[in-house]
């Protein structure tokens, strides 16, 4: 039940430096917690106070936004990639 | 077609579908906003913002607009505001393309520089710091200004609805955020059944590594509401579909149009057979052949060394 997690540059730091990282769980909840016993920061700057996504984090489940999903109780399976992106306005604009 | 001035051929733009490139079963269409007078689907949006300015009476002839952008809403308000006699400022991030500055230059627009690794949101940061020390300067500001949405409200969205009344979603691109917000309210008002899509840029590390966490922009304009979806998009598969969309339907355009069409392909599948999937084509690829996206050669190389400018 791996689960590949791509990491932004701002959260390497956490990461010793890694651009991605594996974890597990059914849900991104699950994952989240997974991570938080070898990565509490990662976890801590992805997670606001009320155990929901933080405001200006975006996290992709395979390139789609979980806020459409079912945010933090979305499903995940074996093979499945995370991305964590920082907010970001702009395109061609 | 015969107009009284540039900004009477605003809009009214082809809507041409895609039989090459379209799943089995399914149909994708494409609006050529190219088609507008300078070139994207921002005339539509400098219309609005000058005619909202108009009937605020913040601008009278000598004015000076002052918008962050990184091209096209600059050269749709240069165009507007040229025959009105009203002086226009843009900040871009120093990374555009030279197409853009030309274009910019050739209407007498003055060009301020952001910083590159900020993108679109170091544009919107030294507008503001501009406009909060000069009353003088008007900023529509395109990211929190309703005219914006209403643009795509009262123009976009209703041509959609009369070219394909039965359309089952829309796609767009995700920049400030008025497309997805002002044609999603308008066609969920026409049939709440019909879905709406983001197709969102994803940058290069160059432009996330510098965001703070904590200090995010989501821009005003963009009402998350109407989305049923938001999906990421990364240079090399706007790259792809970009260049698909020239050799298996003749159609050149940007490479946003590449990033929703992607988007338009991928949601097919979890919509009934027989949909129709409408996407938008901001622009035409003129004004980015000097990025290198369209260069032969491999593309996986390409999306690569353009990654942190592409989307700028």
């Amino acid at each position: 039940m791996a689960v590949t997690v791509r990491i932004p540059t701002v959260l390497r730091k956490h990461t010793d430096g890694e651009k991605a990282v594996q974890g597990e769980g059914a849900t991104l909840k699950e994952l989240l917690a997974d991570l938080s016993s070898r990565y509490a920061g990662l976890t801590d700057a992805v997670t606001s106070d009320d155990g929901q996504l933080a405001k200006f984090v975006n996290v992709y489940l395979n390139d789609e936004d979980v806020r459409f999903l079912d945010g933090a109780d979305t499903a995940l399976k074996d093979g499945d990639e995370i991305a964590i992106l920082p907010a970001v306005a702009g395109g061609s604009r | 077609m015969l107009a009284q001035s540039i900004a009477d051929v605003v809009g009214r733009t082809p809507m041409v579908r895609l039989p090459n490139l379209s799943p089995a079963g399914y149909e994708i269409y494409l609006k050529l906003e190219g088609h507008n007078p300078t070139g994207s689907i921002k005339d539509r949006v400098a219309a609005y913002l000058i005619a909202d300015a108009e009937r605020k009476g913040v601008l009278r002839e000598g004015s000076r607009v002052l918008e962050p952008t990184s091209g096209n809403t600059g050269i749709a308000l240069a165009a507007i505001c040229a025959p009105k006699g009203y002086k226009l400022t843009c900040v871009m991030p120093e990374n555009t393309s030279e197409e853009r500055t030309q274009l910019l230059e050739l209407y007498g627009v003055d060009i301020v520089r952001s910083p590159a690794g900020e993108g679109s949101n170091g544009a919107v940061r030294v507008a503001r710091e501009m406009a909060a020390d000069d009353p003088d300067l008007y900023m529509p500001f395109q990211y929190g200004n309703p005219a914006n949405p209403a643009a795509h409200y009262e123009t976009t969205g209703p041509e959609i609805l009369t070219d394909l009344p039965d359309v089952t979603a829309f796609v767009a691109g995700l920049g400030t955020g008025g497309t997805v917000t002002g044609v999603g309210k308008r066609l969920k008002a026409h049939d709440s059944a019909i879905k709406v899509y983001a197709a969102e840029p994803e940058y290069g590390d160059l432009v996330y590594g510098l965001r703070n966490l904590d200090e995010g922009y989501v821009p005003e304009v963009l009402d998350q509401s109407v989305l049923d979806g938001r999906i990421k998009v990364d240079s090399l598969k706007a790259l792809k579909a970009m260049r698909a969309l020239a050799s298996e339907e003749g159609i050149f355009a940007g490479v946003s149009t590449g990033a929703s069409l992607a988007v338009a392909i991928r949601v097919c599948d979890r919509l009934p057979e027989g949909s129709k999937v409408a996407a938008i084509s901001p622009d035409g690829g003129w004004k980015y052949l000097s990025t290198g996206a369209y260069a032969g050669g491999n593309v996986d190389e390409i999306a690569d060394s353009i990654k942190d400018t592409l989307w700028a």
